[in-house]
């Protein structure tokens, strides 16, 4: 009996040793005579794990891990005589951390093969392209409106509302385009659907194409993401040979295709004018709006631009109704978002969940807080342009207005984790630094506010008249917040702030007090 | 697999580089996907090659080499032998990879952004690979390593200076 062993060829799977592992279960199985069957798949998002490795039984997947090479034998003992081992963790789909989620976006990433067409659309993949197509595009807009749906990059703006608008305006040309340049530190989850599903991508983007009346799209991936680029490339070609991309998509009479398009290392080209700009092969300058990209997008037409997530949650909401997905959720955030957990973290990965959950939930239930098993000192949410918040914060639901009220966000939903050897005044230098190394330089909030940031911290990390750098720093802030163009300048005082609000102590040592003799 | 991973790199030759160019010119915004395949070609984009894309999109000279300057990613001389890329951003940070980028720059002897004097390893730093729940992460040639610690750090830096 052939054994089917499914293993992750996901980058963070092969940052661990997942290749190294696929070639000692490739040898040794050899040796042994044993017929085995490898699947490579995207990661289920248990990142301590990984190398996690999984192998059919007709009573659901079992999963071992964390994997090396050295562990190979044994398994494949383990395996085939379906006997206990250290590493083996019980049925993949039952392993706590991951039962508890709610995979509305996620539910094939780690299960199914991303190169085979054939597999996606056995776990349901195109059922929300087919109702699309039958639907016509106030019907499309109408359940994208109901479903709740907010950009999943950051900025949570209705998606409903913002494809409307493509689909009013009048132009011989529109496009799709995918933000796929998922560059704050602290987030993957776009990574791992573009390696772990990248149909679902490409779904996604087609269901936009023929709501807004756009036949051409484009992918802006990382070039930091190689993987996911060789993901996409590869689920284009497949997805054209399947008819799914190309003329009269899905045996319909309308077309849509799209290309992917590589970034150069510009973290302000996730930024969306600068994107455009990126595509239309210049300088990633940002762009004043109005006009919106909507109206004056790609080459000056109107634009459909969505992150990777935004995509990736229209299947479901298209193929289950948009109630199934605004069922989930709280107040204005409906629907889930898949969380991002990392830093220094003891259990992190990818949870998808419902809106609602309290970052104390996340980083100290779900993550199992750090890794270096001391305390949580501070924990940035949203990127490098996220505030920092302290265990105090740690009530605060996971909801865009929540986290907007106590001067935080969420962004693109990544948390990392420091524990109690952070020197906030050395993360409020960098938010300074990174944004004076990324600023595109068009406006002089951000390309000289930034700079001067730097310095000025740099005086008071030094002792340098403290009180009054302190001052100087949380009005160049208000300068940077109000008058930058778009939200890396203006955003950049998010960290900054917090780390001077809630870890003063680190910046203006507590005065000792000089006891009296007696 | 191998696709991903670094290639090495022909000497600059201008048919060649034409050859390219024509062959990515036809693209809507083609000034990026050429200037990536110059790189891809030849480990860096030759300064005799500008005004050959400025020809061929209509393009000055002066907007081709503002598009080359803003992105880190190209380079105007070739690299080292080896690219060790370390990750700088937050996660990795929050992992201990300060730390670590110092060590790589004590055995090295060479800074962040530099290369050494042999030309054997260029050190970079690099801002986030998206591998920030199993932190500090690097990049040897393309290839990812995570989980960084002392001991992985400097059997990357062994394998870099062969």
């Amino acid at each position: 009996m052939t054994l089917k062993i499914f293993i992750p060829r996901d980058a963070t799977a092969i940052a661990v040793g997942a290749d190294e592992v696929v070639a000692a279960f490739e040898q040794i199985a050899e040796k042994r005579g044993l017929p085995i069957e490898i699947v490579r798949t995207g990661s289920r998002g248990l990142h301590w794990l990984e190398p996690m490795v999984e192998m059919a039984t007709p009573k659901g997947r079992v999963a071992y891990g964390p994997m090396s090479s050295v562990d190979v034998a044994s398994v494949l003992e383990s395996m085939a005589s379906n006997g206990p081992h250290a590493l083996r963790l019980g049925i993949a789909d039952e392993i706590p951390w991951l039962k508890r989620q709610t995979r509305l976006t996620f539910a094939r990433c780690g299960v199914i093969d991303p190169h085979s067409l054939e597999d996606y659309r056995a776990h349901g993949g195109y059922k929300g392209l087919e109702r699309a197509l039958s639907l016509g595009s106030d019907a499309i807009l109408a359940e994208v409106t109901a479903s709740g749906l907010r950009g999943r990059g950051g900025a949570g703006f209705p998606t409903g509302i913002k494809w409307k608008t493509v689909a009013q305006a009048k132009a011989d040309r529109k496009f799709i385009v995918c933000n796929a340049d998922e560059g704050d530190s602290g987030t993957f989850a776009d990574r791992m659907i573009m390696e772990g599903d990248p149909f679902l991508v490409i779904e996604g983007m087609t269901i936009a194409g023929i709501t807004v009346g756009a036949t051409k799209g484009y992918i802006y991936i990382r070039s930091e993401y190689p993987h996911a680029v060789a993901a996409m490339n590869a689920a284009i070609v497949a997805a054209r040979r399947g008819g799914y991309l190309g003329d009269k998509i899905g045996g319909s009479t309308t077309s849509f295709d799209m290309d992917v398009r590589v970034g150069a290392g510009a973290y302000v080209c996730g930024e969306e004018t600068s994107l455009l700009e990126s595509l239309e092969g210049r300088r990633g300058l940002v762009r004043a709006k109005p006009p919106l990209p909507a109206h004056h997008g790609l080459f000056g037409k109107p634009t459909v631009i969505n992150n990777v997530l935004s995509f990736a949650a229209i299947p479901f909401i298209l193929a289950e109704g948009a109630k199934a997905y605004a069922d989930f959720g709280m107040g204005r955030s409906r629907g889930t978002m898949p969380i991002q957990l990392a830093g220094n973290i003891r259990r992190g990965g990818l949870f998808e969940t419902a809106f609602g959950v309290t970052l104390g939930e996340l980083v100290d239930d779900i993550g199992g807080g750090t890794f270096t098993g001391r305390p949580v000192r501070a924990v940035q949410v949203g990127g490098p342009l996220g505030a920092y918040f302290p265990r105090a914060l740690f009530d605060t639901p996971f909801d865009y207005e929540a986290f907007a009220a106590r001067d935080g966000l969420i962004g693109h939903g990544g948390i990392v984790v420091f524990d109690d050897s952070v020197d906030m005044r050395k993360q409020a230098r960098f938010a300074m630094e990174f944004c004076a190394v990324e600023s595109c330089g068009k406006c002089t909030p951000c390309r000289i506010g930034s700079t001067r940031g730097v310095e000025t911290i740099e005086k008071i990390i030094n002792g340098e008249r403290v009180a009054e750098n302190l001052a100087l720093v949380e009005d160049l802030c208000n300068t940077m917040k109000f008058g930058s163009l778009c939200a890396l300048g203006g955003f950049t005082p998010y960290p900054v702030l917090s780390a001077l609000k809630h870890f003063r102590e680190d910046f203006v040592p507590a005065p000792t007090t000089l006891q009296a003799a007696e | 697999m191998t696709a991903v991973y670094q290639p090495s790199y022909q000497p600059w030759d201008e048919t060649h580089g034409a050859e390219i160019i024509a062959e990515h010119a036809k693209q809507e915004g083609a000034t990026l996907v050429i200037l990536h395949a110059l790189q891809e070609a030849f480990g860096y984009v030759p300064e005799a090659a500008i005004p050959m894309v400025a020809q061929a999109l209509n393009l000055s000279r002066a907007e081709v080499h503002g598009v080359f300057t803003f992105y880190h990613d190209f380079r105007h001389k070739p690299a080292g032998r080896h690219v060790l890329k370390l990750c700088r951003a937050e996660a990795c940070q929050a992992a201990g990879g300060d730390a670590l980028a110092a060590r790589a720059e004590s055995k090295l002897g060479v800074s962040l952004g530099s290369t050494t004097a042999d030309d054997r390893v260029t050190l970079e730093p690099i801002y986030c690979l998206g591998l920030c729940s199993t932190a500090p992460s690097a990049m040897l040639d393309g290839r990812l390593v995570g989980r960084l610690d002392e001991k992985r750090l400097d059997a990357l830096v062994a394998e870099a200076q062969r």
